[in-house]
């Protein structure tokens, strides 16, 4: 996947431009940078959810699993009924590894409403292995998962990458998986740049 | 897009799912009419099909904003949006799985609750018939309000005003149907605008529903 020149906006307000990178199968890339420095934007934007006030992002159509802060969980849904509906959405049948990844097993048939909040995170964290994609965006994956949870996603990840897979995130935790950081404060977009944020006649 | 018709079937059926409120509504509204209106026969019976196509549509309305709101907030409308899914049969989905938690049950109860209003007796099939044409326009029109205002705090009283406008020409042609085939008079005509209708948002509203939720997701 290639991002070039990319400049986001957030509310019809800049908040950055000229980012650029490269990330290539088996690579992990973190973002780093401040509160409201604009990493969920830029990851909202290469998984489509919000289109670029300009620039490129190449390679990333129908190839991204997106994970934000929302997990995405039907409280009235079994774990298993959750994991197998974006299975089928995605094409793919098979939930063991995501049920084995994230030692999920134990509790596949209780309803997802009845899970704890890290426990929810780590159904929300095996969705992503029932896509079938290549580029994992995750947006704070570890956000309530201790240190053993955190540890599972390591690995998991680990193995994704190994598979020839590729991660964008934005975490301020060690994962213990070699990756390149990004300190996206350097493409900070400047506060009276006119990028032609054209509906912020409307905000 | 069988996965997602068969998530939200599911869905509706649990616990907290609001299956059968729609119904319910539709019999309490009916019922109270002859108490405001009186038990005469005579008046019953000549207001039967307008006060029936009256409470099914707004029985209709009631789960409007539960639609796409409860997957706004879970996050799983975002998730659907980066899913090889077409986001215009994604709607669609979500407005069969609306008619046929909703529309459905009250195209069904209809007749019985005709028999309350007096309803003339080749009326009840009529009544059947014009429901099961015209509800199904009710949920599509819906999901596109429910799109339009997915995004909105307590969004769930300004869909009962943009939406409710659109449902007129469904209401005038549907009432028009049951109230000719109750007077035994040929109803062809409205049935033929009001099948129309309804194939017309069919095609047109999932389009729509689609092109207003991208903008007001960006």
């Amino acid at each position: 996947m290639q991002v070039s020149d990319l400049s986001v906006a957030r509310g019809g307000v800049p908040v950055l431009s000229g980012v650029s990178f490269a990330l290539a199968p088996g690579e992990a890339l973190v973002l780093r940078g401040p509160n409201g420095a604009g990493k969920t934007t830029l990851l909202r934007c290469i998984a489509g959810l919000q289109e670029p006030l300009s620039g490129r992002i190449e390679g990333a159509e129908d190839r991204v699993a997106y994970a934000a802060h929302a997990d995405g969980l039907k409280a009235m849904l079994t774990v298993r009924e959750n994991l197998s509906f974006w299975a089928q959405v995605f094409g793919m049948s098979d939930l063991s590894p995501a049920l084995d990844g994230y030692a999920l097993r134990p509790l596949a048939d209780r309803l997802a409403g009845t899970l704890s909040a890290g426990q929810k995170r780590r159904l929300g964290l095996a969705r992503l292995l029932v896509t079938g994609r290549p580029i994992w965006v995750l947006d704070e994956p570890t956000v309530s998962l201790d240190a053993d949870a955190v540890a599972l996603f390591g690995s998991v990840l680990r193995g994704h990458l190994a598979a020839g897979g590729s991660a964008l995130m934005a975490t301020h935790i060690d994962l213990g998986v070699e990756a390149q950081v990004l300190d996206v404060s350097a493409y900070r977009a400047a506060p009276d740049a006119d990028l032609g944020a054209s509906d912020a006649a409307f905000l | 897009m069988r996965a997602l018709l068969l998530r939200d079937l599911r869905l509706a059926l649990r616990a907290g799912g609001g299956f059968g409120l729609g119904l319910a509504f539709f019999l309490i509204v009916v019922m109270l009419v002859p108490f405001s209106v009186g038990p005469e026969a005579q008046l019953l019976q000549a207001i039967a099909p307008g006060v029936l196509w009256l409470g099914a549509l707004l029985a209709c309305l009631l789960s409007l904003d539960r639609l796409l709101a409860l997957d706004l907030e879970d996050g799983s409308l975002e998730l659907l949006l980066t899913a090889p899914l077409p986001l215009e049969g994604a709607l669609a989905v979500k407005a069969l799985a609306h008619w046929l938690t909703t529309g459905l049950p009250l195209v069904l109860a209809a007749p019985f609750l005709g028999v309350m209003l007096q309803l003339a007796a080749p009326g009840h099939l009529w009544l059947l018939i014009s429901l099961a044409l015209g509800t199904p326009a009710l949920s599509v029109i819906g999901t596109f309000g429910a799109a339009l205002t997915v995004g909105i705090k307590r969004g769930g009283l300004l869909l009962s005003l943009l939406v409710l406008p659109l449902y007129i020409p469904t209401l005038i042609f549907g009432a028009e149907v049951a109230r000719r085939g109750a007077a035994g008079l040929d109803a062809s005509t409205p049935l033929l605008m009001l099948a129309g209708l309804t194939l017309a948002v069919v095609a047109l509203m999932p389009f729509a529903a689609a092109a207003v939720l991208r903008m007001g997701l960006r």
